[in-house]
């Protein structure tokens, strides 16, 4: 071929995405296509992933405007007025425990700290459809599992607080809890790396001919690394059982999500060339959560392979409390996002029920608020950052190998241990 | 001159280069709208448009891959990869690919860009916000390793590192970015502004690759560090009361052995400080050239005071890399042999 003609092909240019609007912007979320709540139908597990592709285009929703669980996901859910009092109180746990920490960090008590606000139905429903033994290889944005899974409170925050009695002994950063006991494996700082290894934790209990399932859990700005690609080829080649969940909270620190999804539809259409059955669920929708989570986990138990499920959800807070989300996004735009708030929806579905009302909500708020400061109180009394007891220096030494080798020892006398 | 953070430092150096050269476009995550999450790219999207300054997806090894190609076809790209931590992902695109590209082409394909990287601890990140990964990068030929001190040399040095027509990795200690540390961090930070080495110069000049200073004139001992540590250096010299020789090498490949055999050669002593971990670190290599060409002038062996074998201790950082008492107390063990 000869050089392309410059006046029919003029020059090229690059073109890179941008949100809709800017701080001093209108947020507008009509372009959000929200199908109405029980309108997204439920296939069999072990249906087809070709028949079912429409699904990773949708939004499976189950609570609708007046607080109603509708459609074919709430008919599956077959669940008592127990289990959604817990499922409320862990969010209104986690809430108001994030809002302590929170406080906590501004006043110098823990060097760093993460909300999940609006994100709270994610991690808590998704816990409630494990059973022990399962493992999630979480992020930090995922403590509802632990709160979910009745891991105390002030273990949490011995950690956040780098106490004495803080389980990781002060090595992690807070908000990296790991409990292997409540099947929450330690979070690494660096993103995307444990998508893979929750894959290959699924086909180890293949292997071994056991029955446990893992889920893997993501961000929409990681489904960019190259380990999430790494794991959909190997869940897909080994149909291995597990759960692959990204948590679209539409925006990765200052970057929208467009950036990390690209051309392709929504991040649930990420599985589709892989023949992964991939759903996309309301994120603020703790019935749809449940929902989904059971129907995925319940596949991967049945050996029909991994789901991915994309949560379409609002990082309402900043990403971290390094961060100032005003400088990237408008104020309003957290109150615009068109799917509400998980808590409130739940609430009001409990009294539309009639087990629940806002005399009780309120004094449940002050109960937990009670037990969370009371754990707090506690906590401190042991140490913050700065105050109190801490782990011995002497222990960063340990569990860098299984024994500690000479040059190890060494350095350990020479820092006077 | 105008007094400066080494973020705005890093800043001057970014738009000096983007308005004299438009071939100069720089990436990376969070790094166009916003600016970066330590600021050091803001305004520039908006000064020079958003194929200049861009954000890009969450892979390194993309952002570094892509910066090779786009060097290939012609550009200068300076990526951002956000903590150093977090060269990994990208160190296959690093070490196999623009390392290598002059070389396995026989000059026909090179790779002038300029990776730059926050590195170091001493701002409570813990395990995955605080490493120190030069080794693993001077380990590797083809490449160029430079870590700035102060926000004049890195202005300087920043912009040498872009008319390089190699791939240079640009260090970045965070600790230093908005005031010199002496490894006190009880104390107050003082801004870089109050400090000389904040005074930059305006508009275009460099501090040549390969170039190393001597801090602090000495004769009792010669310390060799880099970074973050060239000012524990300093207050542990006062601290020990050992008359020595403070040597910033601020580039690390190429390294200026001329600058620290003749220190050594003077002094007879030496100590290499870094607050990477010991064991392999680049302090084997500065302890084993120091060896090889100071030999009949040294009069104690070399010393080595570094980061503890371990990974990085959240809690304990203050315990883990080494502070002005520990360099102190081995500055004045070195020069007791007799
Ligand atoms: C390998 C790696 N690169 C970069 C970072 C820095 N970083 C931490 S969080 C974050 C954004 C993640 O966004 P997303 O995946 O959408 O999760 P979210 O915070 O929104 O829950 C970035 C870039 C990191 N931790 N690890």
């Amino acid at each position: 071929m000869q050089r392309p003609d410059p006046d029919e092909y003029p020059p090229l240019s690059l073109v890179v995405p941008e949100p809709e609007v800017r701080p001093g912007g209108q947020p507008d979320f009509s372009h959000v296509a929200i199908p109405r709540a029980g309108t997204v139908r439920r296939p069999d597990v072990d249906a087809d992933p070709e028949g079912i592709r429409d699904l990773a285009f949708t939004i499976i929703r189950v609570l609708n405007r007046e607080g109603q669980a509708v459609g074919p996901w709430a008919e599956g859910l077959d669940i008592t007025p127990e289990e959604l009092l817990a499922g409320l109180r862990h969010m209104m746990t986690l809430r108001i425990y994030d809002a302590r920490m929170l406080n906590a960090q501004r006043q110098q008590k823990t060097s760093f700290y993460m909300q999940h606000l609006g994100e709270e139905a994610i991690s808590c429903a998704f816990q409630r459809a494990l059973a022990p033994g399962d493992m999630n290889f979480p992020t930090y944005r995922q403590a509802g599992l632990l709160i979910a899974a009745g891991y105390p409170l002030s273990s949490m925050m011995n950690q956040i607080f780098s106490n004495a009695e803080d389980p990781m002994l002060g090595r992690q950063l807070p908000v990296c809890y790991s409990s292997r006991e409540h099947g929450f494996f330690s979070i690494s700082g660096n993103l995307a790396t444990q998508f893979i290894q929750a894959v290959g934790w699924a086909m180890a209990s293949a292997i071994s001919g056991d029955c446990k399932i893992s889920a893997a859990w993501i961000g929409d700005g990681s489904t960019a690394e190259s380990d999430f690609h790494a794991a959909l080829v190997f869940a897909s080649t080994y149909k291995a059982p597990v759960v692959l969940n990204i948590v679209n909270n539409q925006w990765a620190i200052s970057t929208f999500q467009g950036i990390a999804r690209g051309g392709a539809g929504t991040f649930a259409a990420r599985g589709l060339g892989f023949g992964i059955p991939s759903l996309r669920v309301d994120g603020n929708d703790y019935l749809a959560v449940l929902a989904v989570a059971k129907w995925a986990a319940e596949r991967a138990r049945r050996n029909l392979g991994p789901t991915l499920v994309e949560y379409v959800t609002y990082r309402a807070g900043g990403h971290s409390t390094s961060d100032d989300p005003s400088a990237y996004r408008p104020a309003e735009e957290s109150t615009a996002w068109p799917l509400g708030d998980p808590i409130l929806r739940l609430k009001n579905h409990l009294i539309a029920l009639g087990i629940w009302s806002d005399e009780r909500h309120q004094q449940a708020e002050a109960e937990i608020l009670a037990e969370i400061t009371e754990a707090q109180k506690r906590a401190e009394a042991i140490g913050t950052l700065h105050h109190g007891q801490h782990p011995s220096p002497a222990g960063m030494f340990e569990d860098v190998y299984a024994e500690m080798p000479p040059h190890l020892l060494k350095q350990r006398h020479e820092a006077g241990f | 001159m105008a007094r400066m953070t080494m973020i705005e430092a890093i800043r001057d150096a970014l738009d000096v280069a983007m308005g004299a050269d438009p071939s100069v476009v720089v990436f990376g995550e969070d790094v166009g709208y916003f600016g970066g999450v330590f600021r050091c790219t803001a305004g520039l999207q908006a000064k020079y448009g958003k194929t200049r300054c861009f954000d890009t997806p969450i892979n390194e090894s993309g952002i570094v891959g892509a910066g090779i190609g786009m060097a290939a076809y012609g550009l200068k790209p300076v990526v951002e990869i956000q903590f150093a931590d977090y060269m990994y992902p990208a160190y296959d695109q690093i070490v196999s690919e623009a390392a290598r590209l002059r070389y396995r082409s026989a000059g026909q394909f090179t790779c002038p860009m300029v990776i730059r990287m926050p590195t170091g601890g001493g701002i409570f990140g813990g395990q995955t916000h605080s490493q120190s990964p030069e080794a693993l990068l001077t380990h590797v030929t083809g490449l160029k390793t430079v870590v700035p001190s102060n926000p004049r040399d890195a202005k300087g040095l920043l912009l040498a590192a872009i008319e390089d027509p190699d791939p240079v990795i640009f260090m970045e200690p965070k600790r230093l970015y908005n005031g010199p540390f002496d490894g006190h961090h009880d104390r107050p930070v003082t801004a870089w502004k109050s400090h000389e080495l904040g005074e930059v110069p305006e508009g275009h000049y460099t501090v040549p690759l390969g170039k190393a200073v001597v801090r602090r004139q000495g004769r009792a001992a010669t310390v060799l560090s880099y970074g973050t540590m060239v000012h524990v250096a300093l207050a542990a010299v006062e601290e020990s009361g050992v008359d020595a020789e403070v040597i910033d090498l601020r580039t690390l490949l190429p390294l200026d052995m001329e600058t620290i055999a003749a220190s050594v050669n003077k002094t007879g002593r030496c100590l290499v400080l870094h607050e990477a971990t010991l064991t392999s670190g680049y302090g084997a290599e500065l302890a084993a050239l120091v060896q090889a060409e100071c030999f009949w002038q040294l009069e104690a062996p070399v010393r080595r005071v570094a980061g503890w074998d371990t990974p990085y201790p959240h809690t304990h950082e203050w315990s883990y890399f080494p502070g002005p008492a520990r360099v102190a107390e081995a500055l004045r063990q070195l020069v007791e042999v007799a």
